[in-house]
């Protein structure tokens, strides 16, 4: 890894990291409301991916904030988004969930589990069809891996060697329940290896999430069909604001807090000299101040109007037609 | 007692009564379910008989279907309606028909149980109250508990019916606290008759009838009126015999519900009201209803989307005035 991406990731990283941990407090004081998923403690995933899938479409899951900001999107409209504000990415009607931006090739936030994966294999489809080789990203989680669209999407993907880059987040839960309990084997990428090629990786490790990625985008890139990465990481909040995490020890969530990506990257590249100790407090700094920025802005933002209820169901055609 | 604790009540007893009551679902086990209604049923019945499922709709309905025809009394799960449109296939198609398809040979008795509606800013995949779509199909009994009482009851019957039941919840009710009579004799599938009156009938159904009842509150010293306010309990099969007794008294009736307007439940009792009770009516029958939007993240959005005690109040208030009240 040379020193500017490593700047880069940890750059990213830690606006992540900041981002959720204000979005939490944000929502302690009641501007944010229902469910909130924070992606703490995988953001070496959300970036590591993002910096690697730079083209193509990306389709998520519900705890996406981290990855939408790595794609590209502004944190500003992220925040104004969670706090419901018409100045947010999807107008205030979706929130926390549903985060959109077609210009970025971003969809979801989809909140019903496995569902966007069949819709994922569709756009690899549709842009095979169109010549484009770039395919599609879909991320995921173990929960997610055990649903009937899964499996379907695993077999049609494979069957019509589509472009398109399965990753799952193996956060071992899905809300209260251990993948243990539901699988019968708790590696998930044994599920498809006789589908595509399937790895395991270090999900808490920015470079090697990079580096994967990386390959599978080539391998897709090169018309050779779906690619299968797992990557082993954790939540250390609960599944969403409410959660009692009964259902784990806080033995477990020390054992991978030890592992944090955005501190051992930033112990690595000083160990290595790669990056000097300035950058890391200046880039705290200024991301301290983007986070101000997008609180501020998402404050200040208006709410929508209640006339806008009936606006964005239609397209303006039927729109007319309907009212 | 808690509706949720009314619920765990029902579900405990009828475990501890008959072996041969599991119930299946994700989180129910270990987690003690999303909204606690399962809660403490692992440790007390272990995880042959409280099963925590992957996220597998389609799998928690057709097995439990096929538990059922295995001899077993599955009470299905499902964290939420808005996920039960993954299992329909498996409640229309197969727990819905097999008994009649079998020319009365099959029987299916399975609970299905599942919250709906608006909580709080949840959005669009996360809010919907689907019940006009299970009270549409023949072959299911449909009900709708609006407090413990009733909950406790009704979902105790429901285990044991021989024919597949669907349990609607509120996802706002889970924490309402309320009376629970257990020596009562209830018959679920009456309507109740939550308060009486001589000059409207208003019918509701789950989370709505509290909304009434302080709606009501509030028109009925300005108005000078007295209004009767039923819970239907039972969607499918309708009560309209209870229906029938409260219009022909009043010649006034408002359905309120949730759910979007277009195709809501409230539809069906209109349409049942305007064929059997057109000339008992002294007034066009009022529907008050969800808007025709999925519903919006932003509360104040969110709020204009679905009626509220404010909303049902002057809505009423304008209609009788406008009926000569
Ligand atoms: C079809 C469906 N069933 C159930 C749910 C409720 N639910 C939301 S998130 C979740 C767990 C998903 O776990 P996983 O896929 O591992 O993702 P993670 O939350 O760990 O990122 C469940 C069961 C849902 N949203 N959709
Ligand atoms: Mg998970």
């Amino acid at each position: 890894m040379n020193s500017a991406r490593v700047k880069e990731f940890y750059y990213l990283m830690k606006l992540g990291r900041e981002f959720e941990l204000r979005a939490k407090e944000e929502y302690m004081k009641g501007n944010i409301a229902g469910f909130l998923h924070l992606d703490i403690g995988q953001e070496a995933v959300s970036v590591g991916s993002m910096k690697a899938f730079m083209k193509g479409d990306v389709f998520t899951h519900y705890r996406e904030h981290v990855l939408a900001i790595a794609r590209g999107m502004d944190p500003k409209a992220v925040m104004a988004e969670l706090f419901g504000k018409r100045e947010g990415v999807s107008k205030g009607k979706g929130g926390s969930m549903h985060l959109f931006e077609p210009k970025l090739g971003f969809y979801g936030g989809d909140a019903i589990v496995g569902g966007h994966l069949p819709i994922a294999v569709g756009c690899a489809y549709a842009r095979k069809m169109e010549g484009e080789n770039a395919g599609v990203f879909a991320i995921f989680g173990d929960g997610a891996s055990n649903s009937g669209a899964f499996f379907e999407s695993i077999n049609i993907a494979s069957a019509w060697k589509l472009p398109i880059i399965f990753f799952l987040e193996n956060n071992y839960y899905a809300i209260g329940t251990h993948i243990s309990w539901v699988s019968p084997f708790t590696e998930l990428y044994n599920k498809v290896k006789n589908y595509m090629p399937a790895v395991r990786i270090n999900g808490m490790d920015v470079c090697e999430v990079y580096e994967e990625v990386m390959r599978a985008k080539n391998y897709i890139e090169n018309g050779l069909g779906p690619y299968f990465i797992e990557a082993e990481c954790y939540r250390y909040e609960g599944h969403s604001m409410s959660d009692s995490g009964k259902y784990r020890s806080q033995e477990e969530i020390e054992i991978f807090k030890s592992k944090d990506p955005i501190e051992n990257l930033k112990k690595r590249a000083l160990s290595e000299n790669l990056v000097e100790k300035s950058f890391f407090e200046e880039t705290d700094r200024k991301v301290q101040n983007e986070i101000e920025e997008a609180v501020s802005f998402a404050q200040n933002a208006g709410e929508p109007e209640i006339s806008e209820l009936y606006e964005d169901l239609f397209c303006k055609e039927c729109s007319n037609v309907v009212s | 007692m808690l509706y949720r604790e009314a619920l765990n009540r029902a579900i405990d007893e009828a475990m501890r009564d008959d072996k041969s009551v599991v119930i299946l679902g994700e989180d129910v086990g270990r987690y003690g379910g999303s909204y606690r209604v399962s809660e403490g049923l692992f440790a007390k019945y272990g995880a042959k008989r409280v099963i925590d499922t992957p996220i597998a709709e389609l799998s928690i309905v057709g097995n439990a279907i096929g538990m059922a025809i295995g001899g077993l009394r599955p009470i299905a799960e499902i964290m939420t309606v808005n996920f039960s449109l993954l299992a329909l296939d498996q409640i229309i198609n197969h727990a819905a028909k097999f008994r009649y398809m079998s020319g009365g040979k099959l029987a299916i008795p399975l609970t299905v149980r599942m919250p709906g509606g608006v909580s709080k800013q949840l959005a669009a995949q996360h809010s919907e109250s689907y019940e006009t779509i299970y009270a549409s199909i023949p072959g299911l009994i449909v009900f709708a508990a609006s407090n413990p009482n009733y909950a406790y009851h009704a979902l105790k019957k429901a285990i044991f019916l021989n024919d597949p039941v669907i349990f609607l919840e509120h996802e706002l009710l889970y924490n309402q606290e309320g009376e629970v009579d257990f020596k009562a004799q209830i018959d679920p599938f009456k309507a109740s008759i939550v308060k009486e009156g001589k000059d409207i009938t208003i019918i509701s159904y789950l989370k709505m009838v509290k909304d009434c009842k302080e709606a009501i509150e509030k028109i009925e010293k300005d108005l000078n009126i007295e209004c009767e306010l039923i819970d239907l309990n039972s969607l499918r099969p309708l009560d309209m015999e209870t229906i029938t007794k409260s219009v022909k008294k009043t010649k006034r009736a408002v359905i309120v519900e949730e759910d979007h307007k277009t195709g809501g439940f409230g539809a069906e009792v209109s349409a049942r009201i305007s064929e059997e009770l057109f000339y008992d009516l002294d007034a066009p029958v009022l529907r008050i209803a969800g808007e025709d939007v999925p519903i919006p993240y932003n509360r104040k959005l969110e709020l204009a989307s679905i009626p509220t005690p404010d909303k049902i109040a002057s809505k009423i208030a304008l209609w009788a005035k406008e009926n000569g009240l």
